[in-house]
């Protein structure tokens, strides 16, 4: 897998071929399965009932009813989406078999789109059940949202898929031992992301730093069509345009850190 | 979806690399105070088994992981059947494999599914055939469906020698090929990759602490030392010039510092 000869074509045999080996994985241990719906049913069903307590407290929030479990929602496909992504990757450190497939002819951009892939499958097992466990219980339709759904998903998931690249990257470069920023590199955003609050509740110096999120504008727009019932089209296509520098720039890293791991020996090591 | 690279897979007939399986000349690795890897040179015929050998730390891994193009080197140059590493990897990793104790197959895939992977990624036409071949071949039917986790030490060995033989390389890497498996298993594979060069005009590079093994399979011997290589020949004109009777003596002589003119 060099990262020298990534631009001269790509084998879709060859992402099959990875997809193929998560999803043995997948099949081969049901605690796996499990984990993946575990978190996100939880989550669901802790926030819809705190959305269900606040709105009977709350004027304005049982008039905007369903944008704490949105929020919920979609922040899920965020992290979910990430963890998606580097767990695929982590399984790979863990089984030691990252040696094989940097030998092999599989390029650094058909390991991601597998990886990409996989978090949407992954993804899928995960959030589909939440959606409907929260039709089931709040009675909050999240497929109501119609298309802008589509444009909040995508943009969310590309961001993840930049992050997940980045900490993978970290990961290969400096082994295991860098492993926590899988599971927390996410969190960082978290505040700054405006998940269950306006941007405008942020000091104005710090507002500036949210606007360079992706994530920022999603929750933006999710509110401003649950509250104001508008879809913003503006905001999706400038969380767009950031997603693309985030994907690109985030590519770039890798490659840089792969190289670096070959440069140190780390990828010989893969340890702490 | 397959976008194929048009660029020619033939290297240039007029480079004298070419002709060799695997040219290293003024190789240097150094890891931050360490010098791995200290100016080694030297070129492996196609069709030839070559046993490279040493002390732990004499950079035999290191030496070989830059050959598979894991570890980039410091300076010095490498080509690999004609074409330079890791600039042009992309022209031969599919002609070459490896096997080595610093990677498994992973362990909840079972035998066949590893292979059927593996043999997708080196793009194996009649995949399903070569997997039985190679089950055959190796032993494999009694556990191919059993993940790979269950299986014991020799076992993992032969699958992982499945999977370095899935795409029929023209180049093989081993490193420790043997390491960990019964006298009788070790000698089973030894057989095998005897078998193997012969029927496919392959060339192999391994690395290999078993003085028996390199007597047995190897053409020439490079013994490294300290990063350096200390000596370079076959082993019967190695022996001769230690006057030894075993490389494990003449491996002695040089990991305990004796010259080839005080150990006569």
């Amino acid at each position: 897998m060099s990262g020298i000869a990534v631009h001269r074509g790509l084998s879709l045999n060859r992402i099959n071929a990875m997809v193929l080996r998560y999803w043995y994985l997948l099949l081969s241990s049901w605690p796996r399965l499990l984990e993946l719906v575990y978190w996100p049913a939880l989550q669901i069903i802790t926030w819809g009932f705190l959305q269900n307590y606040i709105s009977q407290t709350s004027g304005f929030f049982a008039q905007a009813g369903g944008t704490l479990i949105g929020a919920v929602i979609l922040w899920d496909i965020l992290f979910r989406g990430q963890l998606g992504f580097s767990i695929s990757f982590l399984e790979e450190m863990w089984a030691r078999n990252l040696g094989n497939l940097m030998m092999s002819p599989l390029k650094p951009i058909e390991f991601l789109i597998s990886l990409m892939i996989m978090s949407l499958i992954r993804l899928a097992i995960g959030v589909v059940p939440m959606t409907l466990l929260a039709l089931f219980f709040f009675g909050f339709n999240f497929y109501a949202i119609g298309l802008p759904l589509i444009a909040f998903f995508c943009n969310l998931i590309f961001t993840s898929w930049s992050v997940g690249i980045f900490a993978s990257g970290l990961v290969l470069r400096n082994g295991l031992g860098a492993e926590s920023i899988v599971w927390t590199l996410m969190f960082a955003l978290m505040p700054l992301a405006c998940i269950y609050y306006p941007v405008s509740v942020l000091p104005p110096w710090l507002q500036v730093v949210a606007w360079m999120l992706p994530p920022t504008y999603v929750f933006e727009g999710m509110r401003a069509l649950l509250i104001d019932h508008v879809f913003r089209t503006e905001l999706m296509v400038d969380a767009l345009v950031i997603n693309a520098v985030l994907l690109v720039a985030s590519f770039a890293i890798f490659l840089a850190l792969l190289r670096s791991a070959k440069r140190n020996g780390s990828l010989l090591s893969g340890g702490e | 979806m397959k976008i194929e690279d048009t660029i020619s897979r033939k290297p240039p007939a007029s480079d004298p690399a070419a002709s060799a399986a695997i040219d290293v000349a003024h190789l240097v690795k150094v890891y931050k105070a360490t010098r791995a890897v200290d100016d080694v040179s030297f070129r492996i015929a196609r069709g030839s088994i070559t046993g490279l050998l040493g002390g732990n730390g004499a950079g035999k891994t290191t030496t070989i992981a830059m050959i598979m193009g894991l570890v980039l080197p410091t300076s010095g140059r490498i080509h690999v059947l004609g074409f330079p590493m890791p600039e042009q990897s992309a022209e031969v990793l599919g002609r070459m494999n490896f096997e080595s104790p610093y990677v498994d197959m992973p362990m909840r895939l079972t035998v066949r599914q590893n292979l059927t992977i593996f043999g997708r990624l080196y793009a194996v036409r009649n995949l399903a055939d070569r997997i039985d071949r190679l089950a055959s071949d190796l032993d494999l039917r009694d556990f191919i469906d059993r993940a790979n986790g269950k299986l014991s030490a020799g076992q993992k060995t032969r699958v992982a020698l499945a999977k370095a033989l899935i795409n029929e390389p023209d180049l093989l890497l081993l490193d420790e090929p043997t390491a960990s498996l019964d006298p009788d298993t070790a000698d089973w594979v030894r057989q095998h990759l005897e078998n193997y060069r012969k029927s496919h005009n392959a060339t192999i590079l391994l690395a290999s602490h078993n003085m028996l093994e390199v007597e047995r399979l190897c053409d020439r011997v490079i013994i490294m030392k300290r990063g350096k290589i200390e000596d370079d020949d076959s082993p019967d004109r190695i022996m001769a010039r230690y006057n030894r009777d075993t490389l494990e003596e003449v491996f002695l002589d040089v990991a305990r510092g004796r010259t080839r003119e005080s150990a006569t």
